[in-house]
């Protein structure tokens, strides 16, 4: 209960957003608000990872990759050749999938966007306990170059796989439909609802997360951050709680991979660029690090910015450039400039884990 | 596979080793100093190529990589004094995230005044199909100037490191940051000097290399990650073992051609990173007692 | 009943020996303190207690069972708190905060439990806020629940840590130098604050330089010096041991 009043400002501002861009009818502002949606949701996963769990990770897009690459082959590779595999058939059976004509009269089979999105986030879940357990034993920078060196194998892989469309990526992507009369998908007719999806998808992730810091989890992983070796000796399982925390923030990841690309009708290779990991720090940095609504308004302003094509050809510069100017003058995020000044050394006090 | 195959393969190897081992000297420099791990690094030898591209339309080639040279390291004495001089004890991901912003804002820099397309300098010595007879293998003569050029940076800076009162001053630095302040060492003018010295290394490599293996705004950050892959093998700040990690690495890389394609060619240096990470953190050379030391 | 017994316990840092063989034992409910002089390796007989450090050689036996070997966590979930001479402090939280930390070992809420908020969870969650408040009011520092821990006053961190080290309950608590650096009154404090943790149940294994105050509480104590027990014995016997009464007059 207490939690809705605190989001009751955001949904206010959301429906006000949406009636402003109704009335005015600039509508198609409504899109990059969508998108936006979608990267918040991996921002505040990675803000959880980051400033409470206090573990850096450069390879954010691989799992978004993940996520949008394994739902975007399973939902449009035709299947329909295979269908004599024993597999195939079963899955066929099970209702897994799904026949289909296309534009051109030829007949396809391929797996439901449900079930791709399941598997797609299982899949996100194995690799990121898989690659977290070894990784999270490191600190710093060699924390640091680890989980860069895994987005650019991601990158490397999507980059080089016919399964995943080589340097074009995937596209012809169906919608997402959620339950009936709720389609994730690009149709201009499905605008304002496609606006609401995301949103409310942002605000569940949001409460949860917010749950969690506020409990005993959270408090473990505050704790890790502020003096590792108490932690251990209050017998908090460190190891645990980061790979958990890992996971965690790599699903979201792939989640919001999958919807975004159900949106936008496809993926391409950019989508794990390194740029777009570390894009996603910078996110994090200027948020303030620990401050998950700081992670999310700066997440959604940045963007909304970026895919309005207001920083032009120096997109990737400006993000550069916010990442240096905040970490030099403003360590502990844009918010606590001046909202909380007091505070602005505690980055270096709390030192890293 | 064929005695000349083998030996090309080799010289491919040695050729892309030799820089990998340039650019992990550069880690190192700056790390033994500071205990930063610089994420530009790899633009420094972007730098160094395009600037040099760019100067020698103007004048003869060796002086066009001199001046290359010399604004590349004008560049990373700005980098120093501007952004990092003046941080007192900054955390370990502060700086990890102010160099990472660093080496975009470089690279987009470089895009927007060479463009995306690729460059190259002329080879040093005849042309693209000048050859030489290496045991029956064709090697061009460029493969020799890097390995050699890199190989003669290695021999001068343990010289510099050895025999030289500044080179005498940053080696105190990196045994005892503290002592070295006590002996009346400016340590600040060190870690400036650990900048400029490691953008000069990198710039030169970068100049070298350039008729071979091309320059690209955005080579600096497969370069960074592989340099850092060496300099983890051969154990953070070791110099020494950073030669023999890099040609290790650019042997390994040049034979794994003929058994992973070509695309997967970056993603083998990464998995080597990532597996010495998991079971030797501190380096296949480096002690664990000497990692300790250092904090991580 | 021994509840600890350290059985040649040895820890070396490359040459240097600073736990050297190290047997004694710790009978359920005493207050045994350990002495010697400054670098005599208490602190790192505490660590290998604790699990902090990998011992080198010797067995630490809790309840009967080894624990040498087994990780700080695992080792705290059996039971054993400790605070540190230098306080460690969860910075970036409140007082409060980082008593309700002490609290984990005796609870449970995990991810899924505490995102969706499951059932049990927030009656959990209050009993831990209560939890930590009564500790805080014990130790006379519930007016400072709500300011972060690293901003507060020496003596009241020191209190906030042993606060965070009774939330576990253990069966035996660690004291690093508790009284370091605290003036006479609040040294005297602290130590009817131990005897009455161990009224509690709870037992206390005290390093502690102030050697009035160990004489005082303690029912035994072990002296080390450069690493080995030279001593063990009740309070007057130790007061009068020559070898002791040698390394503490060499020393000053
Ligand atoms: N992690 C470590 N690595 C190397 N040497 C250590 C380490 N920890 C402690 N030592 C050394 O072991 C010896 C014992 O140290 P310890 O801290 O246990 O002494 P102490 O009895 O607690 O001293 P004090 O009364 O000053 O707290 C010292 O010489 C110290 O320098
Ligand atoms: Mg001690």
């Amino acid at each position: 209960m207490k939690r809705l009043l605190s989001i009751a400002p955001l949904l206010v501002a959301i429906i006000a957003i949406q009636l402003l861009c109704a009335a005015t009818g600039t509508l198609y502002y409504l899109t990059q608000m969508t998108m936006s949606a979608y990267y918040a949701l991996l921002i505040i996963g990675l803000c959880v990872l980051m400033g409470y769990a206090g573990q850096i990770s450069l390879g954010h897009g691989g799992f978004f990759a993940i996520g949008g690459y394994i739902s975007a082959a399973l939902t449009t590779h035709n299947l329909e050749p295979l269908q004599e595999n024993v597999l195939v058939a079963a899955l066929n059976s099970l209702g897994l999938l799904h026949a289909g004509v296309d534009l051109y009269g030829g007949t396809f089979l391929v797996v439901t966007p449900w079930v791709a999105c399941i598997v797609a986030i299982l899949a996100a879940v194995l690799i990121s306990y898989l690659i977290g357990v070894p990784v999270l034993k490191l600190k710093g920078h060699y924390l640091a170059m680890a989980t860069l060196g895994f987005g650019i194998i991601i990158y490397r892989v999507v980059l080089a796989s016919e399964y995943f469309g080589e340097a074009d990526g995937i596209s012809g992507v169906p919608g997402f439909t959620l339950v009936p009369g709720l389609t994730v998908s690009g149709d201009f007719s499905g605008r304002i609802q496609n606006y609401y999806i995301a949103w409310g998808l942002l605000i569940i992730g949001l409460i949860l997360l917010l749950n969690l810091i506020d409990s005993r989890v959270g408090r473990a992983l505050r704790a890790i951050h502020g003096s590792s070796e108490a932690a251990d000796a209050m017998g908090v399982n460190t190891a645990r709680f980061k790979i958990q925390t890992f996971v965690l923030s790599a699903v979201f990841a792939a989640i919001a991979g999958v919807f975004l690309t159900h949106y936008n009708g496809g993926i391409g290779p950019s989508e794990a660029s390194v740029m777009k990991s570390v894009r996603y720090v910078a996110l994090v940095a200027v948020g303030g690090m620990a401050h998950l609504w700081g992670a999310l308004t700066m997440g959604v302003l940045l963007n909304f910015l970026s895919l309005r094509g207001v920083f032009g050809s120096y997109d990737d510069a400006v993000f550069g450039l916010i990442l240096i100017l905040i970490m030099l003058f403003a360590p502990n995020g844009i918010l606590s400039l001046r909202w909380r000044p007091g505070l602005a050394k505690q980055v270096d006090e709390k030192g890293d884990g | 596979m064929t005695i000349e195959l083998f030996i090309q393969y080799c010289f491919a190897g040695l050729t892309y080793g030799s820089i990998y081992a340039i650019v992990a000297i550069g880690f190192n420099i700056i790390y033994n100093t500071t205990g930063i791990i610089n994420f530009a690094q790899g633009e420094f030898v972007m730098l160094g190529g395009m600037i040099s591209i760019s100067l020698l339309p103007l004048m003869p080639m060796p002086l066009a990589i001199a001046l290359a040279v010399v604004i590349t390291m004008a560049v990373g004495a700005l980098i120093e004094i501007i952004f990092i001089r003046w941080l007192k004890n900054p955390s370990v991901l502060r700086m990890i995230i102010i160099t990472i912003g660093l080496s975009i804002l470089i690279r987009e820099t470089a895009v927007h005044i060479w463009g995306e397309g690729i460059r190259a300098l002329p080879y040093f010595i005849g042309n693209q199909v000048t050859a030489i007879s290496v045991f029956g293998a064709r090697i061009s003569p460029q493969v020799l100037v890097v390995i050699g050029v890199c190989g003669l940076m290695v021999v001068a800076l343990g010289l510099f490191f050895k025999t030289t009162s500044v080179g005498r001053q940053m080696r105190a630095c990196s045994a005892n940051r503290t002592a070295a302040v006590l002996c009346g060492i400016n340590t600040r003018n060190m870690v400036t000097f650990s900048f400029v010295l490691s953008a000069g290394i990198g710039a030169l490599a970068g100049c070298v290399m350039s008729p071979i293996t091309y320059s690209e705004y955005d080579i600096g950050t497969g370069l960074a990650i592989k340099g850092f892959t060496v300099a983890i093998i051969g154990g953070l700040g070791n110099a020494g073992s950073a030669v023999i990690a890099g040609l290790l690495l650019g042997l390994i890389e040049a034979f794994s051609v003929s058994v992973v394609p070509l695309a997967f060619q970056d993603a083998i240096a990464i998995a080597i990173l990532l597996v010495i990470l998991f079971v030797r953190p501190h380096g296949l050379f480096g002690s664990s007692e000497a990692a300790g030391l250092k904090e991580f | 009943m021994n509840l600890l017994q350290v059985d040649q316990l040895h820890k070396r840092f490359g040459g240097l020996h600073a736990v050297s063989d190290v047997s004694f034992a710790v009978r359920q409910g005493q207050i045994k303190a350990v002495i010697g002089p400054n670098g005599a390796g208490k602190t790192t007989l505490f660590n290998l207690i604790s699990g902090a450090l990998p011992v080198t050689s010797g067995r630490v036996i809790f309840k009967g069972k080894a624990i040498q070997g087994k990780k700080p966590y695992q080792i705290a979930s059996r039971g054993i708190a400790r605070t540190y001479q230098n306080i460690k402090m969860f910075s970036g939280m409140t007082a409060l905060e980082n008593v309700m930390v002490g609290r984990h070992t005796r609870s449970r809420a995990g991810f899924m439990a505490s995102m969706f908020n499951l059932p049990g969870t927030p009656a959990e969650e209050r009993a831990i806020r209560a939890q930590a408040m009564d500790l805080l009011q014990l130790l006379d520092i519930a007016d400072v629940a709500d300011i972060p821990a690293t901003s507060l006053a020496f003596g009241q961190q020191r209190a906030v840590e042993l606060a965070r080290a009774l939330a576990m309950e253990p069966e035996l608590l660690l004291l690093d130098e508790p009284a370091a650096g605290l003036n006479i009154y609040e040294t005297a404090e602290v130590g009817r604050l131990i005897s009455k943790i161990r009224d509690l149940g709870i037992t206390v294994l005290l390093v502690e330089h102030d050697m009035s105050l160990v004489m005082d509480i303690s029912d035994e104590i072990v002296v080390l010096s450069f690493g080995q027990k030279i001593a063990e014995d009740l309070p007057a016997a130790i007061q009068q041991n020559p070898d002791v009464i040698k390394i503490y007059l060499g020393e000053e």
